[in-house]
């Protein structure tokens, strides 16, 4: 309502600034006007909203929510740090979340160094016709679900799978290497999930590269790797930074890889936070962890923004 | 059906910007009345202020006496014909025609019959169902054309319609609007920068600088009798020399320039001591001399040879070019570069005006 | 030139490697689901059946799961595509200043990880829907939730879909429209919508591709329903049956199809486009 009022006194100050319900119509101003509304306050900030504040209530029965017992409290906080039941640091919560943070880095990092080649060849060396070609290759694998994927990656990795029987005939080992256990099937199938993300970003910011730019330094005398180091990388870092973002966010609250690829021992911070919805029920403990995962993506983001000086806007493409 | 359109005190700011101040005309029915003047000097604010795109900041537009406060280009009895002609490129160039039309609620055996008619007006006949696509740059212009006469206004505003055409389209598409204009009879409003089409179409020319209507009449009334060194210079090509008036003889005056002290008519009836400017058209110049005409010396710098007439450029005393055009029939000698020669001109071809800002400063 | 040579096949090199790490699994897994065993094999191969085929055909749960999928889809479609499409008009029309808040609001779903949306979109509507028994008995739905949850971050990619069209928009076509006579909705419809027509009908599809596969943010929102996404889930998790080898050599021939048929789509698009700008 402030924003139609505010809205309306716009329209009356300046003659030529044309008013919101003069340039649009009444009725079709009232809807997207009504659309949006909707949409950015009930479906994006109010749940938002509802989800922080429910992570500071206790974790009550439905009969008591909303009682003289539901107070706000730091608890939920409070239990990754000190597990509520035994009073003890809460160690394993606390390295779930550290070892999510790190593999999803460093899946980051491994996803940019294999794609970059392939994003840099395909930016700018290939023909038009190999381009496209290469392009539709890249994508149909992401046309099947990532839970089949995942799925199918397992087939490879398992005890009995198809790695292990292909070593074991070859004879360069004796006993299948369990891979799951060991967590390498998590990494390969995170990687795995998320690399066309990576590369599409990377490509969008290489291929607007003039390609004189960089046979100008060749032809200066610049040896190739440090025309990547000085030319190439620096202009993609919005494409780059873009990548490494979403390769972050999407790998830390990843949950198929975890649920399908893990180990048993495997600890994944976005599987316990699954846990205490579905398994505990406790929801308000489970909205807590989510927004400290949220915090984390979101402070990993700024901090990859910053380090690039690259903008938000300008990585959002 | 046409409509008088009338400018009352007409001002338009943007900001701190006014970029029309103070206009005051008005402009008859069934006149086809241009605003000529360089870029950026307002005359696209006028046209769109007239239509209704632009809400005047001070004063008014009346058409036919009736105020247009308040009421938006969709309800003015104006039609507008766009720079860059706005067709729709996702309709056919019938559809484009008649969408006038079809806001009106008429049938469409009804549109695609208007639509034919108009075609022939403008003489794209059977080309109603080709796409905008198709068009050369003058079939474009004619469609434009034809999509606004299709809802009958009683004003036509043209927007520097011929710029984006070459040259001897231009020339063709001049004869054509004026045509067009007389067989349908409805006002015109036109604007551009192009003084030939100004003067060749118009019923009556008002030439803009900086957002001031700074002269209105007809072609000849332009050309002829300028009252503003900035009208005197920008509508055709003019020779000027500064100075001071010295002598006031009737309705003649002498001023003195580096050139040396030159006679003009006087229309403005300017005071000894004023500081005046002197034109002369460089087709009113000739070399030698004749009975009764004022002379002076000019350094000759160049000839240029342009088809029906030759331009000979030389450097006056007061270190300004002067330009000297010729036509075919007249004899001329090429010089070396710097001989001085003597040029004349009768004394009431030149005009003094007061001093001001030229249209190439 | 040699060097050149040396590196050019390098490359090519590294792009084959690269193709099977993305396109292996895929193959096996389509062979697994030709292959007798119950349990999904490669290698050996011991003989050519169809039979998980029809098992997957039969299977129930995946069938209540397909149809709930495509309600959804329609669903979220229904709501992402008008909304993108306000959004986007609102967005070219607001200040400069006010456009920086708008734009962060509206892209900060494509930020927040899919959990979190889901999580957050339970919580809140549960509120919501529970103030009333009414409200609470026909709206609480996991397939009801699931559109709401998924229709925020999927009408921000409609919005940058649609939006990314809209600023190609020649303004002067609206006002040409406008002195014709016509009144704002009638440009609207005419002018506008034609116009943005190939984005909105990309938004539609983008739309609904999102809303099949998404796992993250659906497998909190759906409660106590399915979707085929979340039925394969629950059966890769029990254990691995050649059926959905199937099912993933379905999904990846019906893509195919799909993507042969954009290619197509996308050329004639092309030819038009090179008209348009002769």
């Amino acid at each position: 309502m402030l924003l139609l009022s505010y809205l309306e006194r716009r329209k009356s100050t300046d003659p030529n600034t044309k008013g919101y319900f003069e340039k649009n119509g009444k009725a079709l101003g009232t809807f997207f006007i009504c659309a949006v509304g909707f949409w950015m306050i009930l479906l994006i900030i109010l749940p938002y909203l509802y989800m922080v504040i429910e992570s500071f209530h206790p974790k009550l029965p439905m009969k008591l929510r909303g009682g003289p017992t539901d107070l706000v409290t730091l608890d939920q906080y409070k239990s990754f740090f000190i597990e509520p039941s035994s009073g003890d640091w809460n160690t394993t919560h606390f390295w779930a979340f550290f070892y999510t943070i790190i593999v999803s880095i460093s899946v980051t990092f491994f996803n940019f160094a294999i794609c970059y080649p392939v994003a840099f060849y395909l930016a700018q060396s290939g023909k038009k016709m190999n381009v496209r070609f290469l392009m539709l290759a890249l994508v149909v694998p992401y046309w099947v679900n990532e839970i089949l994927r995942a799925f199918s990656l397992r087939l490879l990795l398992t005890s009995k799978g198809v790695i292990n029987q292909v070593l074991l005939a070859m004879g360069l080992i004796d006993s299948p290497i369990d891979f799951l256990g060991l967590n390498i099937g998590l990494y390969v199938g995170l990687s795995y999930a998320y690399l066309l993300i990576m590369m599409f970003p990377l490509y969008n910011a290489i291929e607007s590269l003039d390609k004189y730019q960089i046979e100008a330094a060749y032809d200066l005398g610049a040896p190739r790797w440090k025309i990547h180091r000085d030319i190439v990388i620096p202009y993609s870092k919005p494409g780059i930074a873009s990548g490494c973002t979403m390769v972050f966010m999407l790998c830390a609250g990843s949950l198929a890889a975890p649920q399908f690829l893990g180990g048993p021992s495997t600890l994944w911070f976005t599987s316990i936070v699954y846990d205490f919805f579905f398994q505990s029920f406790n929801w308000p403990r489970g909205a807590a962890y989510a927004f400290l995962l949220l915090s984390a993506c979101v402070a990993f983001v700024m901090i990859t923004l910053r380090i690039f000086k690259v903008s938000l806007g300008e990585s959002i493409k | 059906m046409n409509a008088s359109v009338q400018l009352e005190d007409l001002s338009v700011r943007f900001g701190d910007f006014t970029a029309v101040s103070n206009v005051n005309l008005n402009i008859d029915g069934g006149e086809f009345f241009s605003f000529l003047g360089p870029s950026g000097c307002g005359k696209t604010t006028v046209l769109r202020t007239i239509s209704g795109f632009l809400a005047p900041s001070t004063g008014r537009v009346t058409i036919s006496g009736t105020d247009m406060v308040g009421i938006g280009p969709n309800n003015r009895p104006t039609a507008l014909i766009f720079q860059n002609l706005a067709l729709f490129p996702l309709m056919t160039v019938s559809e484009n025609i008649a969408y006038g039309l079809r806001i009106q609620g008429f049938s469409l055996t009804e549109r695609t019959k208007k639509a034919d008619e108009l075609l022939e007006l403008v003489a794209l006949n059977g080309m109603g169902t080709k796409l905008i696509s198709e068009l050369s740059g003058g079939q474009k212009q004619r469609v434009a054309i034809a999509r606004a006469l299709a809802v009958q206004p009683k004003v036509l505003l043209l927007d520097e319609p011929l710029s984006a055409l070459d040259l001897k389209l231009r020339q063709h598409m001049r004869t054509e609007l004026r045509a067009i204009q007389q067989q349908v009879g409805i006002t015109f409003i036109y604007i551009t920068h192009d003084q030939g089409e100004a003067l060749t179409m118009s019923d009556r020319i008002a030439v803009m600088s900086d957002g001031v209507v700074l002269q209105v009449g007809d072609g000849r009334a332009i050309y002829d009798n300028p009252t503003s060194a900035f009208v005197a210079s920008f509508v055709g090509e003019n020779n000027a020399f500064s100075g001071r008036v010295t002598r006031i003889d009737g309705n003649l005056a002498q001023i003195e320039t580096s050139t040396g002290n030159l006679v003009g008519r006087n229309p403005k009836g300017l005071s000894i001591g004023d500081k005046a400017i002197l034109f002369v058209r460089p087709e009113n110049l000739n070399f030698g001399q004749t009975l009764g005409s004022v002379e002076f010396e000019a350094k000759f710098n160049s000839a240029a040879f342009e088809g029906n007439a030759t331009h000979i450029h030389l450097m006056g005393a007061h270190g300004g070019e002067i330009t000297v055009t010729l036509s075919r029939s007249d004899d001329f000698n090429v010089p070396a570069k710097g001989t001085s020669l003597k040029l004349s001109y009768q004394p009431a071809l030149g005009l003094i005006l007061a001093d001001g800002a030229l249209a190439s400063d | 030139m040699n060097s050149h040579i040396i590196s050019r096949a390098m490359i090519g090199f590294y792009i084959l490697i690269f193709l099977t790490y993305l396109f292996g699994p895929l193959i096996l897994m389509g062979v697994t689901a030709f292959n007798t065993p119950s349990y999904p094999q490669a290698f050996p191969f011991e003989g050519f059946t169809l039979e998980w085929f029809v098992k997957l055909w039969n299977h129930r749960a995946m069938m209540t799961g397909l149809k709930n999928s495509f309600v959804i889809g329609v669903g979220v479609v229904f709501i992402s595509v008008p909304v993108g499409l306000a959004a986007a008009v609102i967005m070219s029309q607001i200040s400069t200043k006010l456009r920086g808040i708008y734009y962060l609001v509206a892209v900060s779903p494509l930020l927040t990880p899919g959990v979190i949306i889901g999580i957050s979109t339970v919580i809140f509507w549960k509120d919501m829907m529970g103030m009333s028994v009414f409200t609470k008995t026909t709206f609480y739905k996991g397939t009801i939730l699931t559109i709401l949850g998924q229709s925020s971050f999927v009408s921000a990619y409609c919005l940058l879909i649609i939006s990314a069209r809209l600023q190609r928009f020649d303004k002067a076509l609206e006002e040409a429209a406008l002195d014709l006579g016509a009144s704002f909705s009638q440009v609207f419809w005419h002018i506008l919508v034609p116009f943005l027509r190939p984005a909105l009908f990309s938004a539609g599809i983008i739309a609904f591709l999102m809303s099949f596969e998404n796992y993250n943010t659906t497998t909190f929102s759906i409660l106590a329903d399915k979707t085929l996404v979340t039925v394969l889930a629950g059966e890769a998790r029990q254990g691995t049956t050649p059926a959905l080898s199937a099912l993933a050599v379905v999904i990846i021939g019906t893509s195919i199809l799909g993507a042969v048929f954009f290619e197509i789509y996308k050329r004639r698009e092309q030819k038009v486009k090179n008209q348009e700008a002769a």
